[in-house]
């Protein structure tokens, strides 16, 4: 017969008893994501955010965004009709930490690329009221008048890349170059971020001349997301798990 | 005790003098100055590191630190309540937000779930494990000057937290937003905590480890794992706040909610079950009602917890497998969560008449009430064809607060009002009746905003998969957010009466600590004394 009074005498088997107990099920769920070759599609244009967007995703975390933004559109009709294709795993493969949120008092944002231009967003930063009365979104002005913080921008190519994001040596070296070119499309690296970074937006996102501001930042961090996988080429069905 | 806070006090100089933005820099002198004052204290206090609180005590229990736990869970929880209160109406009145980075909703939600979670629940936590271990142990907490050390280290972890949020430094995941430093720093604090717990268990005289015992150890032991494996992370630099966690995407989603679903069940539920085994055996003055049922609710509650992280990643990019499980396991978890339930409350068989004349009884009763009620909407909430529903909508929000308000929070006041007078050694509390006014402000409270947050949730997720009769679409995204506002506004009304119900108590614990007893009717008298008494 099983004598619990055991576990109540003994307190280090009364530990190890729960360490056992409460690792078996992290185990068997998240140790396969790591090896599973399923559990990420195969997809074609996921690349490394530029570093201008990198700075800006780290200002949306600042921020706090996550508490009331998803990025993560769920394979429902509704949510195709509202959002778009439904987000895959490989979408957030380089998303350090994963930004898929769990409360949507403002919409989803996993594909907010493209769907709005860079004046619009500049207004809806400053006053979101301005254009959406209805929105209960804080207002941001003071991100455009905040110059981003460049100087140490190399060394969070240069983290990432230790964990895992496949940033070149050759980024890591120009990554504040490519931060000022990126927004500024007179800028003499200008056409080799586009070449870096595939797709990449190159354009003065904020509508103010000279350096970059934390606006400039985000913006280009909104206008980038969702946008990189390419669908025409993507096959759901090989990807079925 | 004084060789490790000089390297402290160094250490916290040397990340100041380095620093690379203003946050650790501060941060850096913050830790200097804790050690610094702790050593301070060491010295002058020549060795004496606390007594029990009743002088006549044969055993010579450490109660100071419980007393000063007693304070800061009050505090904290009136903090916490605040600020919870200040964004629930800026989600009414947006203007309220000030358009400042430092006032932000986005910055003062963290600040807000850290503050009644970590703040206020994990001082009830420590004070409340560091009473019941003693008592139950019939010994005194164990590592001299180690209990101090891991509750102010505890407030330095939440001064640093908090400071953090406001200046923006976060790791971005939800209830483990403190960067790294601080992450290590409570790895440092939560050690010694287990240290001192064990250590006070070794030295018991009795052969048993009582059954809060096990929850409080299961939440020690499981609380230091998921943090350990959540907060993985490089720093930048290690002069600077920011930091990159180590994993990405899917893995990192299932790691995080992992962790965050394990938050509220080891840290909310363990833990506070620990208090509920205590605490309402004593005030009932009953037994607890099944032993067998206590063993087989605590190793079928730890075991399936874990499970249930990925019901928060329904329809995700979470492979179904995971999803699946994690939706199976949840369900199965109503099991030993009502098991728990029925322990707690079966333990008042033969006492239900107490509940009309023991306030404090009363407000433990409900807390196991409203801990039955939120886990069985929780495996409700689970099932992938309610959470499609009801995910990213109010009623997850509402489901979150019926736990926390009414089941840690509640616990929690019970616990508050059972220690007050016993720790700063009075007769009584200030007033039972004030615990009355409070039982009542915080249930109205909770009910307004649980059935706020049930209409706003269901409306707003109805609305958005709406059509019309032409197969377009029915609302814009604005115009759901618009629907909410009345509810957002009755929510600010519920959370003003939870706040009023613990200023009053903030109240009544600073009268009884000051020795004061409240004329008032009392609440047995002689009519409702049973026969022989």
């Amino acid at each position: 017969m099983f004598d619990h009074g055991k576990f109540e005498r003994n307190s280090i088997l009364l530990v190890i008893g729960i360490l056992v107990v409460v690792s078996i099920g992290g185990i068997i769920e998240i140790a396969p994501l790591f090896y599973l070759e399923s559990t990420i599609e195969k997809v074609k244009g996921v690349r490394p955010y530029t570093p201008l967007e990198l700075a800006g995703r780290n200002i949306y975390i600042r921020e706090g965004c996550y508490n009331c933004h998803s990025q993560m559109v769920r394979p429902f009709r509704d949510e195709l009709e509202r959002y778009g294709h439904y987000s895959l795993a490989a979408e957030s493969m380089y998303d350090h930490p994963f930004q898929w949120g769990s409360k949507r008092t403002g919409p989803d944002l996993a594909r907010v690329g493209g769907k709005y231009s860079d004046e619009w967003h500049r207004a809806h930063m400053i006053d979101p009221r301005s254009l959406v009365p209805e929105s209960v979104m804080p207002g941001y002005p003071f991100l455009a008048e905040a110059e981003v913080r460049s100087f140490d921008i190399g060394d969070h190519l240069k983290a990432n890349k230790a964990i895992g994001v496949p940033y070149t040596t050759e980024m890591i070296e120009v990554a504040v170059t490519d931060m000022m070119a990126q927004a500024d499309p007179d800028h003499e690296g200008a056409d080799a971020v586009a070449e870096r970074y595939p797709g990449a937006n190159v354009r003065d996102f904020d509508g103010q001349p000279g350096k970059p501001t934390e606006l400039d930042a985000l913006i280009a961090y909104l206008q980038v997301l969702g946008t990189m996988v390419d669908f025409s080429s993507y096959n759901a069905d090989d990807n079925l798990r | 005790m004084i060789v490790p806070l000089v390297v402290g006090a160094l250490l916290g100089l040397y990340l100041s003098a380095g620093s690379v933005d203003t946050t650790i820099y501060l941060h850096g002198l913050l830790l200097t100055a804790f050690c610094v004052v702790f050593i301070f204290r060491v010295i002058k206090s020549d060795g004496e590191t606390g007594g029990p609180a009743d002088p006549n005590s044969s055993i010579n229990y450490n109660d100071a630190v419980v007393r000063a736990g007693v304070i800061a869970t009050t505090f904290w929880g009136v903090v916490g309540f605040l600020v919870g209160l200040v964004i629930a109406l800026q989600l009414a009145f947006p203007v309220l937000n000030l358009d400042l980075p430092w006032t932000s909703f986005g910055r003062l939600r963290p600040l807000h779930t850290s503050a009644v979670i970590f703040a206020f629940g994990g001082n009830a936590l420590l004070m409340t494990s560091f009473h019941v271990v003693q008592r139950t142990c019939q010994a005194r907490l164990a590592g001299g000057w180690a209990p101090w050390f891991v509750f102010w280290g505890y407030q330095l972890v939440i001064l640093m937290a908090a400071t953090g949020y406001v200046f923006g430094v976060t790791q971005g995941k939800e209830y483990a937003e403190p960067e790294w430093y601080v992450d290590l720093w409570l790895t440092i604090v939560w050690v010694v905590y287990l240290l001192v717990f064990l250590g006070t268990l070794w030295n018991r005289k009795e052969p048993h480890i009582y059954v809060a015992n096990w929850f409080y150890l299961a939440f020690i032991v499981t609380i230091a794992m998921l943090h350990i494996v959540n907060n993985l992370a490089l720093p930048v630099s290690w002069f600077g706040a920011k930091s990159y966690p180590v994993f990405a995407g899917v893995q990192d989603a299932l790691t995080q909610w992992w962790y965050g679903h394990n938050a509220v069940g080891f840290f909310l539920t363990a833990g506070f079950l620990g208090i509920m085994y205590y605490y309402i055996p004593k005030q009932a003055n009953r037994p607890v009602y099944s032993y067998r049922l206590s063993i087989v609710h605590f190793w079928s509650l730890i075991f399936l917890y874990i499970w249930a992280g990925p019901h928060h990643l329904h329809y995700t990019a979470l492979p179904d497998w995971a999803q699946t499980l994690g939706m199976t396991f949840s369900v199965m978890l109503w099991m030993p969560s009502w098991g728990g339930m029925i322990n707690g409350l079966m333990t008042l068989s033969g006492a239900w008449d107490k509940l009309r004349t023991d306030p404090i009884l009363r407000m433990m009763a409900i807390s196991v009430a409203f801990y039955g009620m939120s886990t069985f909407e929780g495996p409700l909430m689970s099932i992938k064809a309610v959470n499609s529903l009801s995910h990213y909508t109010d009623w997850t929000i509402g489901h979150v607060h019926s736990g926390a308000l009414g089941w840690v929070g509640m616990v929690s006041f019970g616990a508050i009002y059972f220690l007050a007078p016993k720790m700063f050694n009075r007769e009584r509390l200030y007033s039972l009746r004030l615990v009355s006014a409070h039982f009542w402000l915080a249930t109205l409270g909770i009910a307004l905003y649980a059935a706020a947050m049930w209409v706003s949730g269901i409306l707003q997720g109805l609305m958005w998969r709406s059509y019309d009769a032409l197969g377009f679409l029915e609302y814009s995204f604005a115009e759901t957010v618009d629907a909410m506002h009345p509810f957002y506004v009755i929510r600010v009304v519920g959370g003003g009466l939870y706040v009023l119900g613990a200023l009053i108590m903030a109240w009544n614990v600073y009268r009884t600590a000051k020795g004061d007893v409240r004329t008032e009717k009392p609440y047995v008298d002689a009519l409702a004394q049973p026969a022989g008494a």
